[in-house]
């Protein structure tokens, strides 16, 4: 009876494990969107292909500029985020007096747009692209399994990005703006704060939060076109069980539902793409509101 | 001017009116135009190993057949059938309904390819599958308007996995995306394993486009399994080989047997990655002088990309058809896409990509079929110079026996 359970625990452990690594991305990414919405009331269906820009621009570098994994990780952000305000300022900023369901129309036609130019570009079969040479060779051995460095490395970074999040929008003066402008941006302007602008370093930020995972992502996943909309839904669903707009929802949501969904590839792994929706559908049903947000 | 402006007006709205008007189909085959429709995959998973390079090999077949010169005049269409069903019928429908296509070429994924044959054998014009794997077409739904070119189930499980056992892998577990081409993939590896002494442990189903693959990996380990079967493709493998790769699955001795894998692929994984990989492909482009020819005379047209097995298949099959038109006239091969494709197993087969080969009863066209080894980054001399063959396996052998595919056509 014991040696059965813990056989089960040998064999549950190491997916625990692996599933708090794919809980990082859906941490990150989930994050972004949380802090999009809860900015500027945006469903930003473009986080995927944002994402992706992220994996692809970190190839760029590489492959064009010789620019190396570390510097990737700064810079391709930045790019990226440089891009996400341009759409802002261009498009996005015209519709936020409009119903939510116009912005999820934008940048959903804007996710079809950049996938398809990524497409036509680098075809749909995707570019490698190896770890860096600080994180590859031998995986560790935790005991119970072995680990990619790598893979040690993702749930790392993505706590400490997390947590930073947390920390300036619940505990700094910027993020007090931030939320005061969330509930009457107005008032926060006639104080004189600059309002338009930071909403649109907000947008910029959200999206940089993406290409950061699509960096993270490059290395273990394969970098194509489509790698953002396979995971966007899930991340959507995520954000909706931890309640829209809900930082810290979001990020606890993004790790527990990560090693749930490891769980179920051990024990029905045809289940492991629908699980999440399933959680989604009772969480919607008893908290509508989601699991950490106000109604 | 005016008068002139007026009557190309007249035409071309004549032009735009009558196919939509649908003239009976006698009334078209009197032309000498022989429209050829690439259905596939231009903007999904399957692009890079169909897409517009397949076009590009059809309109490269037709130039090579030097068909204009003897008065038939050839148009090439393409679409996307976006991997639906659906989508796939109704543009087969519309291409051969409205727009008078002859042929249909290509159709990657199973499920359309089988739809697709079911409309060109209800139309009787012709159809040759390439980049479809389900050995269906040439069985239960064998078709007397389909040739099934390239490649199969069947012939991937034969060639790679009779060869992992030889080779000491006895002992199997299956990583198997979860549908209908998966599990045929699987089931006849599996065949084939246990044919040759061999024990399969367990496997694992996952869903279509996953992208976490590392989970079932490690379940792989933990069966001890001394082959992991990746009965999956496109990106569900490339993920699978990029994750294997990272957690050092092959250093402890496990072998990974990707089952289907095309050049494109190895492309998008680096070597780095793929090294080591086994496949079997039926067409490689740096395998023999003609291989190359073929390639240097394709390879300005694919914008980068580089011709794979799939593509081969379009380029040899409608090259083949065109002989066969330039042969029995393009009025006839018009009017009876069967009588085409009995005319095109009558005839042996001839071209740079295959070698010589033939068509049998059931539309399966034989040819040998490889068995490759990804070279390392040390070992590859220059750009996609990325296989080396490590054995052939006859065409005789390759294919499942006529008798075992259960097609309606044999017994008449």
């Amino acid at each position: 009876m014991i040696e059965d359970l813990l056989f089960q625990l040998e064999l549950g452990l190491p997916q625990l494990v692996l599933g708090l690594v794919n809980g990082a991305f859906y941490a990150l990414l989930s994050l972004g969107l949380a802090v999009i919405f809860g900015m500027l009331n945006v469903i930003n269906f473009a986080h995927g292909a944002q994402f992706m820009m992220g994996a692809f621009v970190a190839w760029m570098l590489l492959a064009w500029g010789g620019i190396g994994y570390w510097p990737a990780l700064i810079i391709s952000p930045l790019i990226v985020g440089a891009f996400g305000m341009v759409l802002e300022k261009l498009l996005i900023s015209r519709l936020y007096k409009l119903d939510h369901l116009y912005g999820l129309l934008l940048t959903f036609g804007l996710a079809l747009i950049i996938e398809g130019v990524f497409r036509n570009q680098f075809g749909s079969s995707g570019l490698p692209y190896t770890p860096p040479a600080s994180l590859g060779g031998a995986p560790v051995d935790l005991g119970f399994m072995f680990l990619p460095k790598y893979r040690l490395w993702v749930v790392v970074a993505s706590l400490v990005l997390c947590l930073g999040t947390w920390l300036v929008i619940e505990k700094t003066r910027l993020g007090a703006y931030l939320r005061a402008a969330t509930e009457n941006a107005a008032l926060v302007q006639a104080f004189g704060v600059n309002v338009p602008r930071m909403v649109t370093l907000t947008y910029a930020a959200g999206v940089a939060l993406a290409a950061f995972a699509g960096v993270l992502a490059a290395p273990i996943y394969s970098v194509n076109p489509q790698m953002g909309s396979s995971l966007i839904i899930t991340v959507f669903a995520v954000v909706v069980i931890g309640g829209m707009g809900s930082i810290l929802g979001s990020v606890i949501t993004g790790f527990g539902l990560g090693l749930v969904e490891g769980l179920t590839k051990v024990f029905y792994p045809e289940a492991s793409s629908t699980v999440i929706f399933v959680i989604m559908a009772i969480v919607l049903l008893a908290r509508p509101a989601g699991l950490f947000g106000r109604a | 001017m005016i008068q002139d402006r007026r009557s190309l007006l007249k035409t071309a709205a004549a032009a735009s009116v009558v196919p939509a008007v649908g003239l009976p189909a006698r009334a078209r085959a009197q032309s000498t135009t022989i429209k050829i429709g690439v259905l596939n995959d231009q903007s999904g998973v399957y692009r890079d190993i169909s897409g517009p390079t397949s076009t590009a090999c059809v309109r490269q077949a037709i130039v090579d057949s030097g068909i204009t010169a003897k008065g038939v005049n050839v148009e090439v269409l393409q679409a996307d059938h976006q991997n639906k069903p659906d989508v796939g019928s109704t543009i087969a429908r519309q291409w051969i309904d409205r727009d008078g296509v002859d042929v249909i070429v290509d159709v990657p994924n199973s499920s359309v390819a089988l739809a697709v044959n079911g409309i060109v054998r209800e139309k009787n014009k012709a159809y040759f599958n390439s980049t479809g794997a389900t050995t269906d077409l040439t069985g239960a739904q064998c078709s007397p308007n389909t040739v099934h070119w390239t490649y199969d189930t069947y012939m991937l499980a034969r060639s790679t996995g009779g060869a992992m056992v030889k080779a000491g892998g006895d002992s199997w577990f299956f990583i198997t995306a979860d549908y209908a081409f998966g599990h045929a993939l699987e089931r006849d590896t599996s065949t084939f394993v246990k044919a040759a002494g061999g024990k399969v442990l367990g496997g694992v189903k996952h869903p279509l486009q996953s992208t976490d693959f590392s989970s079932y990996l490690l379940q792989a380990q933990q069966s001890r399994a001394k082959v992991i079967g990746l009965a999956n493709a496109g990106t569900d493998t490339i993920n699978s080989v990029k994750q294997a790769a990272e957690f050092g699955v092959t250093r402890r001795g496990t072998k990974i047997a990707v089952l289907l894998m095309f050049i494109n692929d190895v492309h998008s994984l680096g070597l780095q990655a793929a090294q080591g990989l086994v496949c079997t492909e039926s067409f490689y482009w740096d395998l023999n002088d003609r291989t190359r020819a073929f390639t240097n005379r394709v390879r300005g047209s694919l914008g980068g990309n580089y011709p794979a097995m799939s593509h081969a298949g379009c380029y040899a099959s409608v090259l083949h058809y065109l002989k066969v038109v330039a042969d029995m006239g393009a009025a006839a091969a018009k009017a009876s896409g069967a009588d085409a494709v009995a005319r095109m197993k009558a005839m042996p087969t001839d071209d740079d990509c295959f070698g010589q080969g033939s068509i049998r009863a059931d539309g399966r066209k034989l040819h040998p079929a490889y068995l490759f080894e990804v070279k390392t980054p040390e070992e590859s001399k220059g750009p996609w110079d990325y296989y080396k063959l490590l054995q052939t396996t006859s065409a005789e052998e390759a294919w499942r026996p006529l008798s075992e595919g259960g097609c309606s056509l044999i017994r008449t």
